[in-house]
């Protein structure tokens, strides 16, 4: 029988992921994003999972709104990026450092 | 425990275990084509869980929407830019450690947590299992346009404004190359462009 902590640890594990990520591809704008996404796909696990257990349908509404927020930022920051190779011909995170105070 | 426990237990665990590794390889692999691939593979097994869970329409528009237009563009944007993998890879091993003491952490944390009966609701099994005849979509679209009609219209202006942002933010204007300006055409006056002459006619005996 699966419960729902069988659910929230599968999100625990893909959170943990997701961070883990964010630390190891540190130079790669691309794959960072690819990381934010993993994240953000953890937390409507447990959405979609308390929705389920708890017999309510807010849970889902609200990962329907999280896609959609989702869906901006990723198209937005894939624009970014595009600006940011085409000004420094690299996507290295190490290269963006000229707001440095 | 009856067949459809088994069922459900079994997809949730082979599919779960697949999320895992993919998501585990998002972060790992070398090419960031691959990783995005792998990340597809994520989303898939992200919406069959769901789909289990009931949530069919969600799961729908995971694969529709996300796979199919977020994701894509992803890939596109991976495979336009020409980007030396090698350079980006350089601090892996040397971040690597640091990486796998936080996620062990954050990981160990979250799951001591859930097991350890803190959040009062252990054991939580699924009450009543949704009837094959309840329309998941039909129940969300209600809500959606009802109760959280307000929401739902931001979250349109959302997306406009997104949209908006994404194509100024890529938009340049190359100089240098011959395009048309369509104003200036239709603005264009016929006394700009043509001058009337009256012809005189050829005389004899001129020079040739």
């Amino acid at each position: 029988m699966i419960t729902l902590n069988d659910y929230l640890i599968l999100g625990a594990i893909l959170f943990a992921l997701g961070v883990m990520g964010l630390f190891i591809n540190r130079k790669n704008l691309v794959v960072l994003l690819m990381c934010v996404e993993l994240i953000l796909l953890a937390v409507n696990i447990n959405f979609v999972a308390f929705s389920r257990y708890l017999m309510n349908r807010e849970g889902q509404v609200f990962v329907f709104f999280v896609l959609t927020v989702a869906a901006a930022e990723s198209a937005i920051g894939l624009a970014l990026l595009v600006v940011v190779f085409r000004h420094r011909q690299s996507i290295n995170v190490q290269d963006l450092n000229q707001l440095k105070g | 425990m009856n067949p459809a426990d088994w069922i459900e237990a079994g997809v949730f665990w082979v599919f779960g275990a697949i999320l895992v590794v993919s998501a585990f390889r998002v972060i790992t692999v070398r090419h960031p084509v691959h990783a995005a691939l792998f990340l597809v593979l994520c989303f898939f097994n992200t919406a069959v869980l769901w789909i289990l869970s009931g949530a069919e329409f969600l799961g729908i528009i995971l694969i529709l929407i996300y796979v199919g237009a977020v994701l894509v563009l992803l890939l596109f944007v991976v495979m336009m830019l020409d980007v030396e993998i090698e350079k980006l890879r350089e601090g892996f091993v040397r971040y690597a450690p640091l990486g796998a003491i936080v996620g062990l952490i954050l990981a160990l944390e979250l799951v001591y947590l859930f097991w350890a009966h803190a959040l009062g609701f252990h054991g939580l099994t699924v009450a009543l299992r949704v009837s094959a005849r309840h329309d998941n979509t039909r129940a969300l679209g209600v809500s959606l346009y009802r109760r959280d009609l307000y929401p739902f219209e931001l979250a349109g202006m959302i997306l406009l404004v997104g949209l908006i942002a994404a194509i100024l933010l890529t938009l340049r204007r190359r100089t240098g190359i011959r395009n048309q300006n369509p104003a200036d055409q239709v603005r264009v006056r016929a006394r700009d462009r043509v001058r009337l002459v009256s012809p005189t006619p050829p005389r004899h005996g001129g020079p040739s």
